[in-house]
């Protein structure tokens, strides 16, 4: 069956922020509403509906459910639900049109990431029999690879504190992210350990957000956008869960998912990375073999908001929008899940 | 033998404690409910007003409910379902009835126990009214009615035959 064309046409981003007081589903319904009048489209005309999110850190069971009242879901509409980021509920609605069911999906995510203790809550992502029982925390983890890394000599404390003044500076741009300050990394070196070796701008600063994006098929993203966002290659690949079987100083599922999704056959301009943590964004760099030529999370990334399940699809909406501005012709987008960068999702998008 | 050898079972007891927000949505109905009124939101798209105000938005016209509506407090059963079976943490002698009641004013069912009459007696159209615990005991929460119980006023005629099943 030969690969439909399909192509990012809108995005919604709400800016971040920390302790919010709206439920999820308040917090949902703007942006979907949002995203919707961008591109004027009737919504019978959206063919499937995907939402991204996670019920632990609500705390309630199937709290995902009550997203379908911030779709307006009358009459009946046709709707999935991925417990992780809304990136992954972006894969499965690419599939969906793939599939020829649709034509225009919409997809949305969710974090209310500061209502509960997200280090510890995220452990619910690692391997059940061995890892979460030992309640490690995610930053703990994260620790532990960065050690490796710097142990291995892949990397230094001055090239992650690098990586974060870059991705504070760079979010002095953008309106809707949360940490932002024009800092230097030797002044970032001289800040305290929190989780040894991280430091607090190692860590992806947990912020309450939401988001929402538009895919559509051939000429159904012609008509909707001016200069959609054309997905060339997706690929989503996992490492083990086994943490000690898998090398920690570097991230063969991001390597293949790259490759598969075409990374590598031209130029990228702007590569969003999802890297909750600084020398992760490095891991990635490398593994995607990202040179000088492309600017890395020109946003600021999920370093300076990172609103859990929804940071991935960010990273989407912040490439696709770089396209639909011209300020960019081939870019990438990337979302992590699960411990050291277990999973790995990379899509390469390109305008007309 | 090391001891760790001995080691079949692990307890490792873990807690996460959460900030829960109702949203200014439903804030108003909590605040109502602190002082036994019971107060809906109507949805500014199709006016429907409904109580409990779900999570502030109207799932229809997906859109962020506007005014307060007080609704109740008697209402119509619409529907019932007569437990008896018993189950793990029943707190209710049985044979007992969950309703649904369209309280007055509202446009939606909301669920609670019918007590203070036989569970043969219990039927569509059945008007039925709150009884709350005592004020004292009261907090943002529905629970602050123990059940409903009969009016005695005519059944409201809900478009079913009588008989039918």
């Amino acid at each position: 069956m030969a690969r439909r064309d399909v192509a990012i046409v809108a995005t919604a981003q709400r800016p971040n922020e920390v302790g919010s007081t709206l439920t999820s589903v308040e917090l949902i319904l703007p942006v979907i509403n949002d995203v919707i009048t961008k591109v004027g489209i009737e919504r019978q005309k959206i063919g499937f509906w995907c939402h991204g999110s996670c019920d632990y850190m609500s705390g309630q069971p199937f709290s995902f459910v009550a997203a379908v009242d911030a779709i307006g879901a009358w009459p009946p509409i046709v709707e999935s639900h991925v417990e992780g980021d809304g990136a992954l509920a972006l894969y499965e609605a690419w599939v969906k049109i793939q599939t020829g069911e649709c034509d225009v999906a919409l997809v949305f995510s969710n974090g209310k990431t500061t209502s509960g203790p997200i280090d510890r809550i995220l452990n619910l992502q690692a391997d059940p029999y061995m890892v979460t029982p030992l309640w490690p925390g995610f930053d703990s983890l994260a620790a532990l690879q960065a050690r490796a890394c710097l142990d291995a000599g892949v990397l230094s404390e001055a090239d992650m504190a690098e990586v974060a003044a870059r991705s504070y500076r760079d979010a002095l741009n953008n309106p809707i992210a949360y940490a932002k300050e024009n800092v230097t990394a030797e002044q970032l070196l001289a800040r305290p350990y929190t989780t040894a070796p991280l430091r607090a701008h190692d860590c992806g600063v947990p912020v309450d957000g939401a988001n929402a994006i538009i895919l559509a098929a051939g000429d159904a993203a012609r008509g909707l956008a001016g200069r959609p966002a054309w997905i060339r290659g997706i690929d989503h690949r996992i490492d083990t869960q086994r943490l000690g079987a898998r090398s920690m100083v570097e991230s063969s599922s991001a390597a293949i998912a790259a490759a598969n999704a075409g990374a590598g056959d031209d130029r990228i301009d702007i590569a969003e990375l999802h890297a909750p943590y600084t020398h992760q964004e490095i891991l990635l760099r490398r593994a995607m073999n990202l040179g000088e030529g492309t600017h890395v999370n020109p946003s600021g990334g999920a370093l300076v908001s990172n609103p859990a399940m929804a940071a991935g699809l960010a990273r989407f909406a912040e490439a696709a929008e770089s396209v639909f501005s011209g300020s960019a012709d081939r870019v990438l987008a990337h979302c992590t899940s699960g411990p050291m960068l277990q999973q790995n999702l990379v899509c390469v998008m390109e305008g007309d | 033998m090391s001891e760790a050898d001995g080691i079949m079972r692990l307890r490792q007891p873990i807690s996460v404690t959460y900030n829960w927000s109702a949203g200014p949505n439903a804030t108003s109905h909590l605040n109502g409910l602190l002082d036994g009124t019971l107060v809906g939101k109507r949805c500014p798209g199709c006016s429907l007003v409904y109580f409990p105000p779900r999570n502030g938005v109207c799932p229809k016209c997906a859109r962020i409910l506007g005014e307060d509506v007080v609704v109740g407090p008697r209402g119509t059963i619409t529907t019932f379902c007569v437990v008896n079976v018993p189950f793990l943490g029943q707190k209710i002698k049985l044979p007992y009835v969950a309703a649904q009641i369209l309280l007055d004013g509202a446009d939606i069912s909301m669920q609670h126990l019918i007590q203070e009459c036989e569970a043969t007696d219990v039927r569509i159209g059945m008007r039925v009214e709150p009884v709350w615990k005592d004020r004292s005991e009261w907090g943002p929460s529905l629970e602050n009615i123990t059940h409903f119980r009969p009016t005695g006023e005519p059944d409201r005629d809900m478009g079913v035959e009588a008989g039918a099943s």
